[in-house]
């Protein structure tokens, strides 16, 4: 641990971090080193290309989602603490951190998971997935194989089961709704250095 | 040709209790009704034949003959026959697991027997076991084990299953020993320390049997349940090993043992293992490679799954490897690829075969165990032996299983929790495995068998019937989270698979090889080479995403399909239990019923599995009507359902029989839509109604229609044949896929959700006419994309105006089956399409008629949503046909234009065989002759009764 306390030194803002994120001395070495690898211009940020350059993501039918996702929004950088904030929401949901010392709820909470994911779809940000969103989403997921009506009847199907209030689009609430049987926090977590 | 006695079904089991007896003592009074029934003329022969002594017999008694086939399908009635008689009250079975029932059962057969005879007659045999009845199980098991929950699991299977297992065997073994050293254990058992070891092994296997007899009826959550029946199935190759690498120790004898005998027996169990592994995905790549070109035999899909996945038992044992290894990896390796290639029809006959087939060997398994302990003769008691197994076996496990959760939950996401490890030491249930291989130990060699065999008795009772009797009330007590049998949503499907992307994503960007990056590396691999290899063209490049949403889709069909029949048999039966039926409101909502309830994760296994073992034979049934003969099932049926099942007012039971039946009235109208058969001499046919019948006048139909289709004769007829009567099967087929799943839920609370109802009856909520051609209508959304029901294969778009004629057809033949008395007179009922345009959304808690009157306000909305429903998502018998129809020629498909008129049926064979113009005429020609269509349910009714 003595290495690893040391290393920290160099990140910036690391004790914030853990207490922010959830995520031990380990946990935000292992991902600075990660950081530091992929920030090719050693900029200390790092832009979309840094991402697209990671080869797997690059076959990650909604990797340019996901990689958008890390950008809050004008911003064409991400830095370190931006950075390991997004993964603290793949961390296992701890049930005794339910709400931080800033009453903030953690990223690691099921809600927040959700959220991640939901803005995932919400390309616009208006806090609805509307059918067009879905559908492009669902365009990605299944490739060329499918044909456009059938996409569009599956998004269909999938608008007419979650939407409550007939809007004809997915609000939040709704979203949490449609998927308040799975476990989120199982299926939205990353065993981290486990 | 020898002409047996054939004695009256009633009489059979009597007989076969009366086996022992010389068969010249049977008199003449025992008789069957067929030999009674030869004329009195044969009698006076026979007599004759008396007199003379010798001579030309007419009837002889040709027991020899026929004696061991005999016996085992007496022996497989009595248990099916047992397992009908637990399942006759409900309120037995919750309490007491099946697997209880069995061996008190062979208990009590042994008795008979054994009071009669003085000599045990049956035991059970080695190879009986080995080759024939531990494969059925093993296969089943395997081939439909979820293979995903297996493999997220696997870490921690194979580590409870080896590690757990080694533990198991070498701590019971050795302190045994210990006991024996310290005299606990009497002097008159005779084993050193190998023969401890040896028995330690075969004692410490988790039996998949029994496992799977009780959890099953337990329904623990899906992860408990996967790593203690993954664990049970692994660790059988185990112990096996360990087993056979002992016996060749105890028979070089102890002291001849060298050091490095012990490595070579190390090696021997990796070796044994691994191979058993790779044999069974070899064949397993056979099998998918196979299957991909079954299209135009589908008759004998079904054969090859068997066939290949019992050869690779037969053959990791041919090589002593181990044959359970290979059995399960060949079923988990080849179900992905098998169950894409084969038809539905196929499908269902190779999960109900297994089902059967699995469902007699345990049956058998454990009777045989119950009529071993009655046979005295066959083992000694020792209570120390006895006493320190149990408690040895008991401890041990417990301490295994915490030792090594508490090491695996270091590395699993999801940790094991107290509860969990509770559950898995108290369900380390021993078995038949166990039991088979104490009594095939050499009793020259093991001197102290007959006591290791007292002593596998009583821990196989112990476990089976103590742990499994109390598993459940400590389940209930402990609170295991059940597992939520329940299929996931259209929404859930896709955003679940959103997270996995996202997951995988994450961890690259996180730079961790975590294991979604693995199962993401296996995809693409399979992706690319496996299933390219293993899977049919058509198949291949559909998604995962799109079965799911086609599922879901054949799902709604079913529920449609029950809403209307239930208007339709509550008002065409006049029976006091069916209009009683019509009053569960409950009914109506099946679609979120079976959102709520259908199986989740482990799609196959819960489906028949968690039905308990009489259901099983049941739907096998069921099963086996559908697949040759429409008609008698449901005759049966009813009378299962009015004679046993009624008083016991298992509504689970009911509306899966409700269910079943209205499918297959369902199913018999679209078919002889496409048959273009005159309802009435089909109706007559079904009257007279014998399998023989229904299968000969099957055929030339078929042919008919399909030369009717204008197809070249003479170029495939015998192919299309084939494809034809596969595609009417598979239709039917997929409605009773999926209607098994409606065994298990129960009825669903009157207060519905409002969410639910809303997201689970989409179509039902469009205000717009059904008729309408609007494609963005999400009922229409299935008719302008391929249709939602065809199976996996049937993706080609068909034309808008046939898929329209499509609608039309069913839409009117709805209504006709569902007015019961007055016949339609055209084929638009006119209240269906004012109705349709009425367009209310459904009631959130419509209560369906409760007397046969199906024209109330409640039974009008009903039928609305109902149509409506049809239009989007009931297509699926004939596009399926055409499908076939275009692999076969293209001529077909050209005739599939509805405005190409059809060349003259070169030789009608049929009289009264409609000609068809287009199918759109066609089919509203077959609907304007309703006086059949109605006759036809009225002609059934007294027969149901």
């Amino acid at each position: 641990m003595g290495s690893s306390k040391s290393s920290l030194r160099h990140i910036p803002n690391a004790q914030e971090l853990i207490q922010d994120t959830g995520f031990s001395a380990a946990h935000i070495q292992r991902l600075y080193e990660r950081f530091d690898l992929l920030d090719r211009d050693q900029m200390g940020r790092l832009r979309v290309p840094d991402f697209e350059a990671i080869s797997h993501l690059a076959m990650n039918p909604i990797g340019d989602r996901i990689i958008a996702a890390f950008f809050s929004p004008g911003k064409d950088t991400v830095d370190f603490p931006s950075f390991v904030r997004i993964l603290a929401h793949f961390q296992p949901t701890d049930d005794n951190r339910t709400r931080d010392s800033s009453g903030k709820e953690p990223y690691n909470s099921p809600n927040r998971k959700l959220q991640f994911a939901f803005q995932l779809y919400d390309q616009d940000g208006d806090g609805k997935i509307s059918r067009a969103e879905l559908l492009q989403v669902l365009q990605e997921m299944l490739g060329m194989q499918v044909t456009d009506e059938l996409l569009q009847s599956i998004a269909e199907r999938a608008i007419q089961e979650a939407d409550l209030d007939q809007d004809d689009a997915i609000s939040f609430d709704e979203f949490k709704k449609c998927l308040e049987k799975v476990d989120i926090d199982q299926k939205m977590r990353i065993g981290f250095l486990s | 040709m020898p002409s047996p006695r054939l004695l009256p079904l009633a009489l059979r089991v009597a007989v076969f209790l009366l086996l022992f007896l010389p068969p010249p003592a049977v008199s003449d009074g025992t008789q069957g009704p067929v030999a009674l029934a030869r004329s009195t003329a044969e009698e006076e022969d026979q007599h004759q034949d008396h007199q003379h002594g010798g001579g030309y017999k007419v009837v002889q008694w040709e027991w020899s003959y026929v004696q061991t086939p005999y016996i085992i399908a007496t022996w497989l009635l009595v248990a099916s026959v047992a397992k009908i008689l637990f399942h006759f009250s409900q309120r037995f079975t919750k309490v007491v697991p099946e697997s209880c029932m069995l061996i008190l059962l062979g208990l009590v057969l042994g008795g008979i027997v054994l009071i009669a005879n003085k000599k045990q007659l049956y035991q059970l045999e080695p190879a009986l076991f080995f080759l024939f009845l531990l494969p059925t199980i093993v296969g089943d098991a395997g081939y439909f084990m979820p293979a995903r929950l297996f493999f997220d699991n696997l870490g921690a299977i194979l580590t409870y299953a080896v590690v757990g297992t080694l533990w198991n065997a070498f701590c019971t073994g050795f302190c045994l020993y210990a006991a024996k050293v310290l005299n606990v254990i009497d002097a008159k058992v005779q084993a050193d320390l190998m023969d401890f070891l040896l028995f330690g092994a075969l004692i410490s296997a988790v039996d998949p049997v029994a496992v799977l007899a009780v959890f099953e009826e337990v329904h623990v959550n899906d992860t408990l349940f996967i790593i203690v029946f993954g664990e049970s199935l692994v660790n059988d190759a185990v112990t096996v090993v360990l087993y056979k690498v002992y016996i060749s120790f105890v028979q070089v004898g102890a002291a001849n043992v060298q050091t490095a005998d012990y490595f070579k027996g190390v090696a021997s169990f990796l070796i044994v293992s691994i191979g058993g592994t790779l044999v069974g995905l070899v064949f397993a790549v056979i099998l998918g490679f196979i299957t991909r070109f079954t299209k135009k035999v589908r008759i004998i899909e079904p054969l090859f799954v068997f066939l290949l996945v019992y050869l690779a038992y037969l053959t990791a044992e041919l090589f002593s490897l181990s044959a359970i290894l290979s059995m399960t990896f060949c079923g988990i390796g080849a179900n992905k690829y098998v169950e894409a290639n084969i038809s539905q029809k196929s499908r269902t006959t190779v999960k109900y075969t297994m089902k059967t087939l699995a469902s007699i060997a345990e049956t058998i398994i454990f009777i045989f165990l119950g009529i071993s302990v009655v046979d005295k003769s066959k083992w000694a008691w020792d209570t120390g032996l006895v006493s320190c197994t149990l408690v040895f076996i008991l401890v041990f496990r417990a301490i295994g299983v915490v030792g090594q959760t508490w090491v695996l939950n270091r590395f699993r996401l999801v940790p094991l929790d107290k509860i969990d490890q509770v559950m898995m030491s108290y369900g380390g249930l021993r078995g038949a495995v166990a039991f088979a291989l104490v009594v095939l130990l050499d009793g020259e060699q093991v001197k102290a068998k007959d006591y290791f065999v007292a002593t596998t008795i009583v821990v196989v009772f112990f476990t089976v019937m103590f742990q499994g009797l109390t598993i459940k009330p400590l389940v209930k007590w402990l609170k295991v989270p059940r597992s939520t049998s329940r299929k996931p949503t259209i929404n859930e499907e896709i955003h679940e698979r959103a997270f996995d992307h996202i997951l995988t994503a994450v961890e690259d960007i996180a730079g961790l090889q975590g294991y979604h990056h693995w199962r993401d590396k296996w995809e693409q691999f399979d992706k690319k080479y496996l299933s390219k290899l293993l899977l049919r063209k058509s198949v291949y490049t559909k998604s995962e995403l799109w079965e799911a949403y086609q599922k879901i889709n054949i799902r709604d069909a079913i529920s449609v399909i029950d809403q209307g029949g239930n208007v339709l048999t509550s008002a065409r039966l006049s029976l006091p239990s069916m209009a009683s039926r019509a009053s569960y409101p409950e009914f109506t909502n099946v679609t979120n019923y079976l959102r709520e309830n259908g199986s989740g994760v482990c799609l196959d296994l819960q489906v028949i599995d968690n039905v308990p073992g009489a259901k099983v034979e049941e739907d096998t049934e069921t099963h086996h009507f559908l697949a040759g003969n429409l008609y008698k099932p449901r005759r049966r049926y009813q009378s299962h359902y009015s004679r046993h099942f009624m008083p016991l007012g298992e509504k689970e039971r009911q509306d899966r029989e409700v269910f079943q039946r209205n499918m297959k009235i369902r199913m018999e109208s679209s078919k002889s839509t496409r048959h273009k058969r005159h309802k009435k001499e089909r109706s007559i046919k079904k009257r007279r109604g014998s399998d023989s019948k229904e299968e000969s006048s099957e055929k030339p139909r078929r042919n008919v229609s399909w030369h009717d289709k204008g197809a070249e004769p003479v170029l495939v007829p015998v192919e299309s044949d084939k494809d034809r009567s596969d595609a009417e099967k598979e239709d039917d087929e997929g409605i009773t896929f999926v209607a098994q799943k409606v065994e298990t839920p129960k009825p669903r609370p009157k207060s519905v959700p409002a969410a639910l109802e809303v997201s689970s009856s989409p179509p039902a909520r469009s205000p717009s006419p059904p008729l309408s051609a609007d494609s963005h209508l999400p009922w229409k959304g299935g008719v302008g994309s391929p249709p939602p029901c065809v199976s996996v294969e049937a993706t080609k778009i068909i034309p808008v105006d046939l898929q329209q004629a499509w609608n039309q057809s069913i839409s009117s033949l709805e209504s006709i089956s569902s007015p019961p008395a007055p016949p339609v007179p055209d084929p638009l009922h006119p209240r269906i399409s004012a109705l349709s345009r009425l367009g209310a959304p459904r009631p959130v808690s419509y209560t369906p008629p409760s007397s046969s009157s199906s024209s109330t306000a409640a039974g009008t909305s009903f039928n609305t949503s109902n149509t409506q429903l049809l239009h989007g998502s009931f297509l699926f018998p004939d596009r399926r046909l055409k499908e076939e129809e275009e692999d076969d020629s293209f001529e077909s498909s050209q005739e599939l234009q509805p405005d190409t008129p059809s060349a003259p049926p070169p030789g009608t064979v049929l009289p009264g065989q409609g000609r068809k113009k287009n199918p759109c005429v066609y089919l509203r020609s077959l609907v304007s002759s309703p006086p059949h269509g109605s006759s036809e349910p009225r002609s059934r009714g007294p027969t149901q009764l």
